[in-house]
């Protein structure tokens, strides 16, 4: 009983007060920032990510990921009260979530939310638990030619699988490509596009980037765009289900947890992926589909158990391969390479505690979630009433902090190996 | 400019070939090498090369395809946003974290149509407090906190 033994592991890491109070730390910051919008987990772990040098490896990425996680619960939070998706992975769950709001049942909607992403943050991890030995397994005996391909692949799924135009997407991969050169050549030792700034002669750094392009254009995104939030005021009255929604809801919950599953081990998939493709095959199974967009309970279910099941298997990919699959799995690799951790097979054998660790403090994150965030749903929603022209100033401020300090610490990762 | 039809299309075709035409003149003083030996400047032409012709047929399509206008850009809150947080870089060093925050704040409160001064000011002062009892006490990042505290400079590590 391998996997038992595992388990029992990575409990005994993850259990440990510090790193519980880590993983709380994470999953309560990964909720604010879902119910922010203007700020990702994406922006927000490349803000933390200076904090955790001081940490143990263990505890600063159990924080992270908690921060992940947490900002798919926080995310549909916003969905269903506001109709304002606080995270991308959550946009699907507005259409069917807003109209529940609509019509008294936003307490179902949040409480479909919140157990549908328990269910299948518990289902995740199991997966993630059984998946990675053997995969980790088969990952040590590649070659230089694996891994040339591996990458090509995700090269390919980023494009592929980029909503909007392939012409672009391919473009953008090159022009992500040609950002990764920045730096000093590793074969000639000669500084390319430098500038003769020597901070630019270690290479951009994943965080610059991450910052520049989600951060600083989703604010200036938001400010062009006039702020319109219609809170439903209407109080969230009972957040329990009645027997028929539990019944209509518990398929979807199901198939939302397989397909976001799979979907989150894709090379540029992950969270946002999982709940879009969910919604879609919910509308396709339904016997009325007609229903959709005016406050389906499955509309709701799927695409919240799907995107916390991607967002969990995402990081199989990281743990098994040693690649990132989207931009914050490239950001954990950074927190790995901070604490001299090469990200890949090897972390399984010559680290167990550490990867058993946060395999399963996604478990007791989940789990911390669920229960925190029913009962606090009201502060967050009272927090979604601070306008907007004061809390943009703040993130920019805390942005340039922290990226004050990446600069002074001069580490760096692979920008092009996010692909995008 | 009828006989562009999808201007987003274009215009981001463009950029792309700007990037590209960049890259391979700023990458020219860079041993090129060959196919079997690269030099440092041989990868980058490639690249460069690719993006100039994936932004030409960006451009070039969007003489066809049909597409939504460009959105009027708005300059404000682009340029004084990009504007603020480069003016903090720059000061930060030298006039400390307290008034490098308050001028940030301020000036990029600046960029939201409802900006009210008063409001900016006082959460100005507060987030510089947070600031400073965050990352520099609670932190410990090498950032000056008044511009007469001398002594550690943050990038000279």
């Amino acid at each position: 009983m391998d996997l038992l033994n595992h388990l029992a592991l990575g409990f005994g890491v993850a259990m440990t007060p510090v790193n519980l109070v880590y993983a709380l730390v994470g999953v309560i910051v990964g909720t604010l920032i879902g119910v922010l919008p203007g700020i990702g987990p994406v922006a927000t772990i490349a803000m933390l990510l200076p904090t955790t040098y001081a940490l143990q490896p263990v505890s600063a990425l159990i924080m992270l990921a908690g921060i992940y996680y947490g900002a798919q619960y926080g995310g549909s939070t916003t969905s269903i009260l506001l109709n304002m998706p606080g995270e991308t992975s959550s946009a699907v769950t507005c259409l069917d979530g807003h109209q529940m709001a609509l019509r008294g049942q936003a307490g179902a909607a949040l409480a479909i939310a919140a157990l549908g992403s328990f269910f299948a943050g518990c289902i995740s991890t199991i997966f993630v638990a059984t998946v990675a030995v053997p995969l980790s397994e088969l990952a040590l005996k590649f070659g230089p030619a694996e891994y040339c391909s591996l990458m090509i692949l995700g090269l390919i799924g980023a494009v592929v699988l980029a909503h909007g135009s392939l012409l672009k997407a391919i473009a953008m991969v090159v022009l992500g490509l040609l950002l990764g050169i920045v730096g000093t050549d590793v074969n000639s030792g000669t500084a390319r596009f430098a500038f003769g700034v020597p901070e630019l002669i270690d290479g951009l750094g994943i965080v610059s980037v991450a910052m520049g392009l989600f951060g600083f254009a989703e604010i200036i995104i938001n400010l062009e765009t006039d702020e319109k939030r219609e809170l439903v005021t209407s109080k969230v009255s009972t957040l329990w289900l009645t027997k028929e929604q539990f019944q209509q809801a518990w398929p979807a919950v199901l198939r939302g947890t397989g397909l976001g599953s799979i979907l989150g081990l894709l090379p540029g998939g992950g969270a946002m992926l999982a709940s879009f493709g969910s919604y879609a095959l919910e509308k396709k199974v339904a016997k009325d589909p007609s229903r959709f967009g005016k406050g389906a309970i499955q509309g709701v279910a799927g695409p919240e158990s799907a995107n916390n099941a991607g967002a969990q298997t995402s990081f199989i990919p990281l743990l098994t391969l040693g690649i990132p699959e989207n931009a914050v799995m490239a950001l954990m690799v950074g927190a790995m390479t901070i604490h001299n951790i090469q990200p890949g097979p090897q972390v399984m054998t010559s680290n167990p505690a550490l990867f058993w660790g946060l395999v399963t403090s996604m478990w007791i994150g989940n789990l911390m979630l669920v229960v925190l965030n029913l009962p606090l749903i009201g502060m967050w929603i009272k927090l979604l009433q601070v306008p907007y022209r004061v809390l943009y100033p703040a993130i920019l401020l805390f942005w340039c902090c922290s990226s004050s300090s990446n600069a002074s610490r001069r580490h760096c990762c692979s920008v092009s190996s996010s692909g995008r | 400019m009828a006989i562009i039809r999808h201007p987003k299309d274009f215009f981001a075709g463009l950029i792309f070939i700007a990037f590209g035409i960049a890259a391979i003149v700023i990458g020219s003083n860079y041993a090129l090498g060959s196919a079997a030996r690269m030099g440092p400047g041989y990868f980058p032409r490639i690249l460069g090369i690719l993006l100039i012709l994936l932004g030409a047929a960006l451009a070039i399509r969007a003489l066809r395809l049909k597409g939504g206008p460009l959105p009027r850009w708005k300059w404000r809150p682009t340029l004084i946003v990009i504007g603020s947080v480069v003016l903090f870089g720059l000061i930060v060093t030298h006039a400390g974290l307290v008034l490098s925050t308050i001028v940030l704040i301020v000036l990029s409160s600046a960029a939201s149509p409802e900006f009210r001064p008063k409001e900016a000011f006082i959460s100005a002062v507060l987030l510089a407090a947070l600031a400073v009892g965050v990352f520099v006490i609670g932190l410990k990042l090498q950032l000056q906190i008044w511009p007469w505290t001398s002594g550690i400079l943050p990038w000279s590590s």
